[in-house]
């Protein structure tokens, strides 16, 4: 399996900023924070990052919204000097990975910083001069999605989630596993922003969103960000953590990917390919993967990345999920052990990369499994874009 | 052809182009209009300049029946849209031409306690400038 680059790549250190609800801190310094926390837990400095990758392309100068902190703005703050860099789209919120690992199989880049900053809280010092933002034609994936008042996610995933549920008879107290679980891992993680128990009965008289969907299962959205560093795994053997290695990557697109309703195999989604391709490039199996983090934007995503990177099959996750022991710290594959995004906040997919190597460092505090952690996956993405990273310990 | 409204009644409206013009301005005849392949007769939606079935080039609008089935749908309750009611459905209508020729639609003219997975639906269309809005509800 060593014709696989990914491989010759590591996670060398991690940061993350302040998770918050309300604005408090510049979305932009909070970014500044993350990255440098990141270099200095690789036990690098700013002058060693030769490499620069986030997701999406920011638009310098951007303070708040759905991605703040562009390249240019960050190695400017921090004194970069690159030799590679790119923020574009091949893999959802996970594509600095896998681009910072072919950088680093391309001989273009050492020491690449990676990160995904979030501000969509909006920016603690208003700008007086904000215009009304522009009303824009629907287009490209929206195009076919916007002109039904659909304005939000929620409703596209609503969609999918009834099918897949109404087929294969998954109830609603089934996909409550997901939030509930995802709350009492929250409750040990003294960052996320919703930390006090739920039940079921909160679960089931929780507001509708778009059914199946209740807020509950909507993640929250808030200011932070999250940034990794990616480094030559031999130049990772030398730096003070152990390196966390990229086993392998999946970012797979094998149908219509310029529509959220076009794909032959309705309803899965672009998850399943980008899982396919992930299981094509290592000789690990599901069974081998100790602690899993799957993107839930919205909790039926979660189900899905379940049945996507064949945890379970087709249309079992909802009895994978019953009563919530499998999924729980202490069970057989426990899934967003730091709250996930439905009650830490929507850190947008890094967060649950960041947790992946807590948890595979043994840095996960009281809500670190109990169990030796080898092998970790990570699903992000949802609709028409996905990406998977398989993480394990440097032997 | 005049200007082309983005938005209305809650509705964020595309641009007209050349590739999209048979679908949101065809209804104007009364008629759903899709892309379909002469040689091989593979539906295609949204625009592709060669088949996927068969890679020909030979791809030219074609009216549908118009007649599908709700595939999934949620009942959203969340007021999105400033100045539309809530709540209301939104489904995903398959078409019966295809499995995988699938559209989004809300459903106003039908009772939110009438949608379910299976319910067989008709297109009709809804006026919007140049845009000839496809929508669907319950077939009778």
């Amino acid at each position: 399996m060593s014709r696989f680059a990914e491989k010759g790549a590591a996670i060398s250190g991690i940061g993350q900023s302040d998770i918050e609800r309300k604005p408090r801190t510049p979305p932009f310094e909070l970014a500044i924070r993350a990255c440098e926390q990141a270099i200095a837990d690789a036990g690098l400095s700013p002058a060693d990052i030769d490499g620069a990758a986030c997701w999406p392309a920011t638009p310098s100068g951007a303070t708040a919204g759905v991605a703040v902190a562009s390249i240019p703005d960050v190695a400017a703050s921090l004194g970069l000097k690159l030799n590679w860099w790119s923020g574009a789209d091949m893999a959802a919120q996970l594509s600095p990975i896998l681009e910072a690992a072919a950088a680093i199989a391309a001989g273009y880049a050492t020491h690449v910083l990676c990160w995904r900053a979030v501000g969509e809280r909006g920016s603690p010092i208003p700008s007086p001069e904000a215009a009304p933002p522009a009303v824009t034609p629907a287009a490209g994936v929206m195009e076919f999605l916007l002109p039904y008042r659909s304005p939000s996610a929620a409703i596209w995933v609503a969609c999918h989630a009834s099918t897949h549920m109404t087929r294969h008879g998954i109830t609603r107290e089934q996909l409550a596993q997901i939030a509930l679980n995802q709350r009492r891992n929250a409750a040990l993680n003294p960052k996320a922003i919703y930390r006090d128990p739920i039940t079921l009965e909160d679960y089931l008289g929780a507001r509708m969103i778009a059914s199946p969907l209740t807020l509950l299962d909507c993640d929250i959205p808030c200011n932070a960000t999250t940034a990794v560093v990616v480094s030559r795994l031999e130049a990772a053997r030398d730096l003070p953590q152990r390196p966390m290695v990229i086993e392998a990557v999946g970012a797979g697109a094998y149908d219509r990917m310029d529509t959220w309703l076009g794909r032959s195999d309705y309803p899965r989604m672009a998850m399943h390919d980008a899982a396919a391709m992930l299981w094509r490039r290592t000789d690990f199996k599901p069974k081998d993967v100790d602690v899993a983090h799957l993107y839930d934007g919205f909790s039926w995503l979660t189900l899905s990345w379940l049945e996507a990177l064949g945890f379970c099959g087709e249309g079992e996750s909802g009895a994978f999920v019953e009563g919530g022991r499998r999924i729980a710290l202490d069970g057989e594959l426990p899934i967003n052990t730091n709250g996930g995004q439905l009650s830490e906040g929507r850190t947008h997919g890094f967060g649950h990369l960041h947790e992946a190597v807590l948890q595979l460092r043994g840095q996960a505090g009281e809500r670190q499994v109990p169990k030796e952690v080898k092998v970790s996956a990570v699903g992000v993405g949802g609709g028409s874009v996905g990406g998977a990273v398989l993480l394990r310990k440097d032997a | 052809m005049g200007p082309v409204a983005t938005s209305a009644a809650g509705r964020l409206l595309p641009a007209i182009t050349e590739m999209n013009r048979h679908f949101w301005c065809g209804g104007e005849d009364g008629r759903l209009h899709i892309l379909r392949c002469g040689p091989c007769g593979r539906w295609i939606h949204p625009y592709a300049a060669r088949c996927p079935a068969c890679r020909s080039a030979d791809i030219a609008p074609q009216a549908v029946s118009g007649r599908g089935t709700v595939a999934g749908f949620t009942v959203n309750h969340q007021p999105w849209v400033p100045g539309v009611e809530v709540p209301y459905v939104v489904a995903i209508v398959e078409l019966e031409e295809q499995p995988d020729l699938r559209l989004l639609s809300d459903m106003p003219r039908t009772p939110i306690e009438a949608v379910r997975i299976g319910l067989p639906v008709k297109v009709y269309f809804e006026p919007l400038g140049a845009i000839w809005l496809p929508l669907f509800e319950a077939a009778p």
